[in-house]
């Protein structure tokens, strides 16, 4: 367990993050297993952004963005890649000093560099969901998107999450001064067997351009689509609301992939945006019914 | 006499919402104090990126009892009008309340009592009330409070006589409220731990020495002069831009600024792709070379006082702007090799609107309207609107609007340029959009007129044929923008354009009129007038229409135009009083009156001056002279003054006499009404 104080590798930003954010009181959970478009859908967020219980977790999730494929060659683009979540809730009042000393720990040293707060609203129409925050800029570059949840799934939240997400690839290629994603170094350079990110992801990129946007069928993904959200009404009605959200999830990257395939016309695509935002909605609200207050847990204490 | 030192610090504020948030800051302190009854000496308000600072001073140590008689409703008055009085009074029951005799009755009265004090123990619950009407244009809850504000609140400075005033602000929820206090905390990096200040001079002083420069005005002038000074090493000037001095000043609260370099690989990309990389995507300031061509250095403005001088810094702002620039001249390269009519059969690929088919059935559309158009538009090529119309929309399809959307027409007039298509043709695709707002530039050139016409005529008939029209705050194609643009470029160009012949909707040809006024009442002409010439109903010519405007509000500027007014205006009322008495009137009395029964000179000299001014308004109207046409009234206002001095209109037992002069002050209204309806008219 010898690694090095700053990351050296995209594996040790990884690690490095992890640990900084478990110092800090959070669960470092795994990803989600499953498609997603980002990080937020991960139930760890999107589902316990809501409820009276407080929750501090950190993890990473792999993305999909079909859409965002360039057969790997664009060297800045991906459309499988990797988001690195924390999520504070409710927010403590350092939350801003804690994240900037998340940027210490992997190597971004405040005395050099020129850190900035830029006005950004995210918002997920899909899920319904809006929040304040910024994007935080390192010497002009985007290294994080910072946003304080107001609505999730169409409701109000009763403790409001802090919720930092990094995209690590572009995070990585700023750190390890590289011009090219697959030129990232994914290990350390002096292991063993030292690859890059190319050596593990570039062959991925290229099959799943070409799946995305010419192989995938079309007929079975609005299947697929029209399966998932009626098996996600059916759960509802069963009270089921995490079984019920794994088919909102489905469903959602059914409609990226027919997005990426191009199939889907313009007015289609704000209807089928609405139906994904419909089930989000029914089982948050399923979720929330679940959620009953309990005094806070031991991890928030003293953070509110 | 005492000062009032406020500050309220945050996380980032947005940078677009500073000032205003420090006006609304200053105006609602100012008023409460007024509506304490407390005076006050000077106040000014600051803002920055993470605080919002106010200072008043002059504030009186104590305020006197307060009583202020108020006047209720009528004794006997409905009780929901009592009830509303007691509860604006502040009373339970009318016991407290009194009557007396006014002369004009009996009224309630009540003598409201504000108890005087220390005006440190009023203070911090006006500062309550001011921020909880702080309207900031989106704010949000944090953590586990239900309070709101722009970004969470950390702490509240508020001090009076440089002592701590006992409050505090509520977060609500499960959280404990911020006290004031006396604390603050200076620049993020290159300041640690509280700082205890005393009053405004040492707050100042001590934020400055924390790394903090409280004042915009400061800030901006830091980053100008800083700015003007690297420039000037560099042998390069600095590209003024208010704007972006403004919203960069609310990213700092130290601002340091660094000179970078472009790559010089990237200096052939045209000049407004390296603009919007440098000033949207990293407001970076850009500099030009003395011919007024862009200049390959930058100003990044830094909020840091770096160790190394800021090598760093400027490093990392040249690798990001590099990293966007590879982009746009991979695409700039890549894209030149395709001819824009080459580019065609992919706008069949691209959805304009569900129910409006694709882009290419959109260009087609525009092509032949803007051949129509030109018609109209003297010295318009067809041949060459024809060419510009149907290559307007292929830049959509190139990469380099695919990665800058806002380059769209820009990048099409380069390509055009690049393909020696002619030069009015490469103008036209580039000026289509144009104009993007009240103030954005308007195309003057014929065949980029003809287009940028076309364009939005589509876009309006379109959607119109589709029932999408803007209604309210809700306007998703930006119709209204499209419907101005119209106007601008008629008008401005004075384009003799029948706009009814291109659309079949009248309903259109309101909407153009609303669009009109309300451009018209921005520019300060009187809404009367506007409508006035509006109500004659059925204008399609914008500039024939401007020009009865422009005649009827310099008439209305004249004696004889306001005397001539209160004349028709008594002669309207008095026929609008009988019509009402009498609904079969309007019938009776529509055309010329009889001359044989005129019996008074006045009524005769009436009648002749309406003929004489018949026969002069008449070809005036024809050759559009407005001015003249109006001025021929002026001959009307000593006969009709006459007239009305003389004559008795309702006659009693002489109806034919009656009525007959009924028909000659309606021939006054009718005449008058050719040029404008003066109805509309306020006196």
């Amino acid at each position: 367990m010898s690694k090095p104080s700053k990351p050296q590798c995209f594996q040790d930003l990884i690690l490095t993050l992890q640990e900084y954010w478990a110092g800090q009181g959070c669960l470092i959970l795994q990803p989600y297993d499953m498609e997603m478009g980002a990080g937020t859908f991960h139930t760890a967020t999107t589902l316990r952004a809501l409820g009276p219980k407080p929750w501090y977790a950190a993890y990473v999730q792999p993305s999909r963005r079909p859409a965002d494929g360039r057969y790997g060659e664009n060297p800045m683009r991906l459309q499988h890649y990797y988001q690195f979540q924390a999520i504070l809730k409710p927010s403590p009042p350092d939350i801003l000093e804690r994240y900037l000393g998340s940027l210490e720990a992997i190597g971004i040293d405040t005395g050099l560099h020129d850190i900035r707060f830029v006005e950004d609203d995210w918002e997920s129409p899909t899920l319904g969901a809006w929040g304040l925050g910024w994007e935080v800029w390192c010497d002009g570059m985007e290294i994080s998107q910072f946003t304080y949840f107001q609505q999730v799934g169409g409701i109000d939240v009763d403790l409001v999450a802090g919720e930092i997400t990094y995209g690590l690839e572009r995070l990585a290629m700023y750190l390890f001064d590289k011009k090219s994603i697959y030129e990232l170094p994914f290990n350390s350079p002096s292991s063993n067997v030292p690859l890059l990110y190319g050596d593990v992801f570039l062959q991925n990129e290229q099959e799943q351009s070409t799946y995305n946007f010419a192989v995938a069928d079309t007929d079975m993904l609005f299947r697929h689509f029209a399966d998932a959200e009626k098996e996600c009404g059916r759960l509802i009605e069963r009270k089921l609301p995490l079984p019920a959200y794994e088919q909102c999830i489905k469903a959602s990257h059914c409609f990226n992939l027919l997005d990426a395939r191009g199939v889907i016309s313009v007015t289609e695509r704000q209807s089928y945006i609405l139906r994904v935002r419909t089930l989000a909605k029914a089982c948050c609200e399923a979720w929330l019914a679940t959620q009953v207050a309990k005094p806070a847990l031991s991890v928030a204490k003293g953070a509110a | 006499m005492a000062e009032l030192l406020l500050e309220l610090m945050s996380e980032e504020i947005p940078a677009r919402m500073q000032t205003r948030a420090a006006e609304d800051l200053k105006r609602l302190m100012c008023n409460e104090l007024k509506a304490a009854g407390l005076g006050f000496g000077e106040a000014t308000a600051f803002a920055g990126p993470r605080r919002l600072t106010l200072v008043v001073d002059g504030i009186p140590d104590a305020r006197a009892d307060l009583s202020e008689e108020r006047r209720g409703p009528r004794v006997g008055s409905p009780d929901q009008a009592l009830q509303g009085f007691l509860k604006g009074a502040g009373l339970a029951s009318l016991d407290q309340a009194e009557k007396r005799d006014t002369g004009k009755g009996e009224f309630w009265f009540v003598v409201i009592r504000k108890k005087g004090g220390p005006t440190a123990e009023l203070l911090p619950g006006m500062i309550d009330q001011v921020m909880k009407a702080l309207p900031w244009p989106k704010a949000m809850k944090w953590s586990s409070g239900t309070r709101l504000w722009v970004r969470p609140l950390q702490s509240v400075i508020a001090l009076f006589n440089g002592e701590v005033l006992a409050g505090e602000v509520a977060l609500a929820g499960s959280m404990t409220p911020l006290k004031f206090g006396d604390t603050t905390r200076g620049h993020r990096f290159l300041s640690t731990g509280a700082i205890q200040v005393s009053g405004f001079d040492d707050y100042m002083a001590k934020l400055k020495a924390a790394h903090v420069m409280v004042d915009a005005a400061e800030r901006k002038a830091v980053i100008r002069q800083g700015a003007e000074r690297l420039c000037a090493g560099a042998q390069v000037s600095l590209k003024e831009d208010e704007g972006l001095l403004e919203e960069v000043a609310g990213l700092v609260e130290w601002p340091v600024p660094l000179i970078g370099t472009i790559d010089s690989r990237f200096m052939d990309v045209p000049p407004e792709v390296l603009i919007v990389s440098m000033k949207t995507h990293l407001r970076h300031f850009v500099t030009t070379k003395p011919d007024g061509a862009l200049a390959n250095r930058f100003v990044v403005v830094a909020n840091n006082v770096a160790r190394d001088g800021g090598k760093t810094i400027v490093e990392g702002n040249e690798r990001v702007l590099r990293a966007r620039l590879a982009d746009a001249k991979f695409f700039w390269d890549l894209d030149r090799k395709t001819r824009l009519e080459e580019r065609l059969p992919a706008l069949g690929g691209i959805v304009f609107h569900a129910k409006l088919g694709t882009q290419a059935e959109r260009v087609q559309r525009i092509a032949s309207l803007a051949t129509a158009v030109a018609e109209f538009v003297p010295g318009a090529d067809k041949a060459e609107v024809m060419m510009a119309a149907e290559l307007c929309k292929a830049d959509l399809v190139s990469g380099m609007v695919g990665e800058f959307p806002e380059l769209q027409g820009v990048m099409g007039r380069y390509y055009a340029l690049h393909e020696k298509l002619p030069a009015a043709v490469a103008d036209a695709i580039g000026d289509h959009y144009a104009p993007a707002g009240p103030n954005d530039r308007c195309p003057s050139a014929p065949v980029s007129m003809a287009v940028a016409l076309a364009d939005k005529l589509d876009a309006l008939v379109s959607f119109w044929s589709i029932g999408e029209k803007p209604t309210g705050s809700r306007d998703p194609y930006a119709l209204r923008r499209a419907g101005l643009g119209v106007i601008r470029i008629v008008v401005e160009n004075k384009l003799r354009l029948p706009l009814a012949k291109f659309f079949q909707q009248a309903e259109l040809l309101d909407f153009f009129a609303e669009r009109l006024k309300v451009q018209m009442r921005d520019k300060g002409v009187r809404h009367d007038v506007i409508d006035a010439v509006f109500a004659l109903g059925g204008e399609d010519d914008l500039v024939r229409l401007l020009a009865r405007v422009e005649a009827l509000q310099s008439f209305l500027g004249t004696e004889a135009g306001r005397n001539l007014l209160t004349a028709y205006g008594r002669a309207a009322n008095i026929v609008r009083a009988e019509e009402r008495k009498d609904k079969t009137l309007t019938a009776k009395i529509a055309g010329a009156p009889d001359v044989a029964l005129l019996e008074l000179a006045e009524e005769k000299a009436v009648a002749s001056a309406l003929a004489e001014v018949e026969r002069a308004v008449k070809p005036a109207l024809q050759k559009e002279d407005f001015a003249q046409a109006m001025q021929a009234f002026a001959d009307l206002r000593a006969p009709i003054d006459a007239f009305f001095d003389k004559v008795t209109v309702n006659v009693q037992d002489k109806p034919d006499l009656r009525l007959n002069r009924l028909k000659l002050l309606n021939q006054i209204r009718a005449t008058m009404d050719s040029v404008a309806d003066f109805s509309k008219i306020e006196g």
